[in-house]
């Protein structure tokens, strides 16, 4: 029997804890599929976060770098000023990059390190168990906002792609979703895109990957993925919010 | 090759002597110099000087520099060096290579930017969560700090762990002669285990420190527990002055120890005879050099009694241990040890 779809060769056989519907088991694949592209398995150095996303380390193929909460970009930073021909790759979640990591975040982008930024936002602290996160929408419901964000005491979302947008020092910042499959496949054409500018012109890139946590949102995984495409697309726009390479600019 | 120059600025140059690639680091005073000599100096050499926008940031460069097998360092002064403690736990627990200087001012809270010793527990039992040990050297001049410099560099990559350089204001700011040619051998080897990109190898390299079943993490303590104690057996380091048939012996390091000195040589004319145990290690702490000793011992440091615990641990009731301490910027007093030493030999 001939198998039509395989895992990429930079997926390891270790099977993913991701719960149904789960966003990241889509990213890691989108990231494993550009890495066995551009077949860059033997220079690539992923450095996972804290957050769902911390046995990371076990599911990539390259070598990896499991950083402690929100530190992933000052970590890829280490890394690639020591290795400038490598490709480092930071993947890190909404709390991780949005809160306790927001300096490390914004710092690396202005210094337009040479690393891409796959930011996982699922609007929620999904390992700790549905905590309210920096993203978390305006009225959702989460532990820690058991009736609902009230931005007028709990503060607004952040939108990164936004806020990296007025920084100099980003190539290419865009917002994909993991909802349907035409949106999946443009999430992958910019995560290829990112490495390929960190490969040719050592630029910097943050794809954020709006995504779903249905465990924590308390919705099957179908309702889940439907309200990424709804309420955090309202909020969070989709689009390329910066591109420092592409034609006609 | 004698040179007069700062002892932070002979930490910086022993530094790119020992091959580092990397500098991350976050102005603080009293150690600012070690940062403004790798500006200048370090790009020469094919390094990276970088400044970080804090202390918590620096501390993970050096994680992500050190996992992928370069020789690394950051520096700061104490409330930076708090700030980087979660990172230091990370390091020790991930096995990793770096040597880390803290110019130590005094505390807590912002404290003040005098020469202080008040960080030596931090730095001696941890200071960041979990059981883990940093190997802790203690210089008390510049020529010292480029020599443990180089010890440092060699020390980190044998036994695969973060080393401190645990010095203090005075001695990082005062200006003495350096004989460069006195440094000890750099001494590499092959980091097999550095997640450096794959380039073909058979499996990828994982640098991390979640182990999220009990019985794997509590192997993993115990495994560090095993090099921690080889090295208590094989790396404790000390310097004596006048200890045979001393009547009375002074525990200091750093820039205390010298200070305690000059009153020993004060003492001496008087009749007392005082020597001093001067600790070259902190940790680990070089019990070994009061196993023989019967004379009584006052520990002196800046601080409030800090490196005195460890002292009695090591005599463990056998004598008396006495405690001189200066605190808050102030410095020891020659003439205030002194007559600490005439009450002990009168007593
Ligand atoms: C310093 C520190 N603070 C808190 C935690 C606990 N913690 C673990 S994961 C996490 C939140 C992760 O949320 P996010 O980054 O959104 O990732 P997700 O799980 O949603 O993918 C927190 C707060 C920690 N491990 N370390
Ligand atoms: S809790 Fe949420 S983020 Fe975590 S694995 Fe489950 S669905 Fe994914
Ligand atoms: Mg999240």
């Amino acid at each position: 029997m001939n198998k039509l779809l395989n895992k990429p060769r930079s997926i390891t056989d270790v099977p993913f804890h991701y719960c149904p519907g789960c966003g990241h088991g889509i990213a890691h694949r989108l990231l494993g599929e550009v890495i066995d592209e551009l077949n860059i398995i033997d220079k690539t150095i992923a450095v996972v976060p804290v957050g769902c996303a911390v046995e990371a380390y076990d599911y990539f193929e390259c070598d990896v770098m499991e950083a402690a909460h929100g530190r992933a970009p000052s970590v890829a930073t280490g890394i690639k000023r020591c290795l400038p021909e490598s490709v480092v790759v930071s993947y890190q979640g909404d709390g991780d990059l949005a809160a306790i990591g927001t300096a490390e975040t914004i710092h690396m982008a202005a210094r337009g390190e040479a690393v891409t930024v796959i930011f996982v936002n699922n609007t929620i602290y999904g390992m700790t168990g549905g905590q309210m996160a920096p993203t978390t929408l305006p009225l959702q419901i989460t532990q820690t906002t058991p009736y609902g964000r009230d931005v007028l005491t709990q503060g607004y979302p952040l939108k990164m792609c936004e806020i990296l947008a007025q920084v100099k020092g980003p190539s290419y910042i865009e917002r994909c979703a993991l909802d349907t499959v035409p949106h999946i496949r443009s999430a992958k054409k910019a995560i290829k895109k990112a490495v390929e500018y960190q490969i040719k012109y050592g630029a910097y890139s943050f794809i954020e990957l709006l995504s779903a946590c249905p465990t924590n949102w308390r919705l099957s995984p179908s309702a889940a993925v439907k309200r990424v495409g709804s309420d955090m697309v309202d909020y969070y726009p989709l689009g390329v919010y910066y591109d420092k390479f592409s034609e006609g600019k | 090759m004698r040179q007069l120059m700062k002892g932070n600025e002979a930490i910086a140059f022993a530094a790119i002597h020992s091959g580092i690639k990397c500098f991350f680091g976050y102005p603080i005073t009293p150690q600012t110099e070690i940062a403004a000599y790798m500006a200048e100096n370090l790009h020469k050499h094919g390094g990276v000087f970088l400044q970080a926008e804090s202390e918590v940031s620096a501390i993970n460069m050096v994680y992500g520099a050190a996992g992928a097998g370069f020789r690394v360092m950051t520096s700061s002064s104490s409330p930076g060096i708090s700030l980087k403690q979660e990172g230091i736990s990370y390091i020790a627990a991930a096995d990793l290579p770096c040597v880390i200087v803290n110019v130590m001012r005094a505390g807590p809270g912002l404290g003040g930017i005098q020469a202080a010793q008040s960080d030596y527990f931090q730095a001696t039992k941890g200071g960041g969560h979990g059981d883990y040990h940093l190997i802790v050297l203690a210089p008390s001049s510049a020529q010292e700090m480029a020599e443990m410099t180089v010890t440092a560099f060699n020390l980190a990559d044998k036994w695969r762990m973060p080393v401190m350089i645990l010095a203090d204001g005075v001695t990082g700011q005062m200006m003495e002669l350096v004989d460069m040619s006195k440094l000890p051998e750099v001494e590499t080897c092959e980091k097999p285990w550095a997640a450096n990109g794959r380039k073909g190898r058979a499996e990828h390299n994982i640098i991390n420190t979640l182990y999220l079943s009990p019985e794997e993490l509590e192997a993993v303590n115990r495994r560090q527990e095993e090099k921690y104690e080889q090295i208590k057996a094989e790396l404790q380091d000390w310097e004596e002055y006048n200890t045979e048939n001393a009547d009375i012996i002074i525990a200091a390091y750093g820039i205390t120890a010298r200070i305690a000195r000059a009153a020993a040589d004060r003492a001496a004319e008087e009749g007392i005879r005082v020597g001093i145990i001067r600790p070259r290690t902190l940790w680990p702490f070089p019990v070994r050099a009061f196993e023989n000793v019967t004379a009584k011992i006052l520990c002196a440091e800046l601080s409030r009694g800090q490196m005195v615990e460890d002292v009695r641990l090591a005599v463990n009731g056998r004598i008396q241990v006495d405690f001189y301490g200066r605190c808050g910027g102030m410095l020891a007093d020659e003439d205030e040890i002194l007559d600490k030493i005439r009450r002990l030999a009168g007593e």
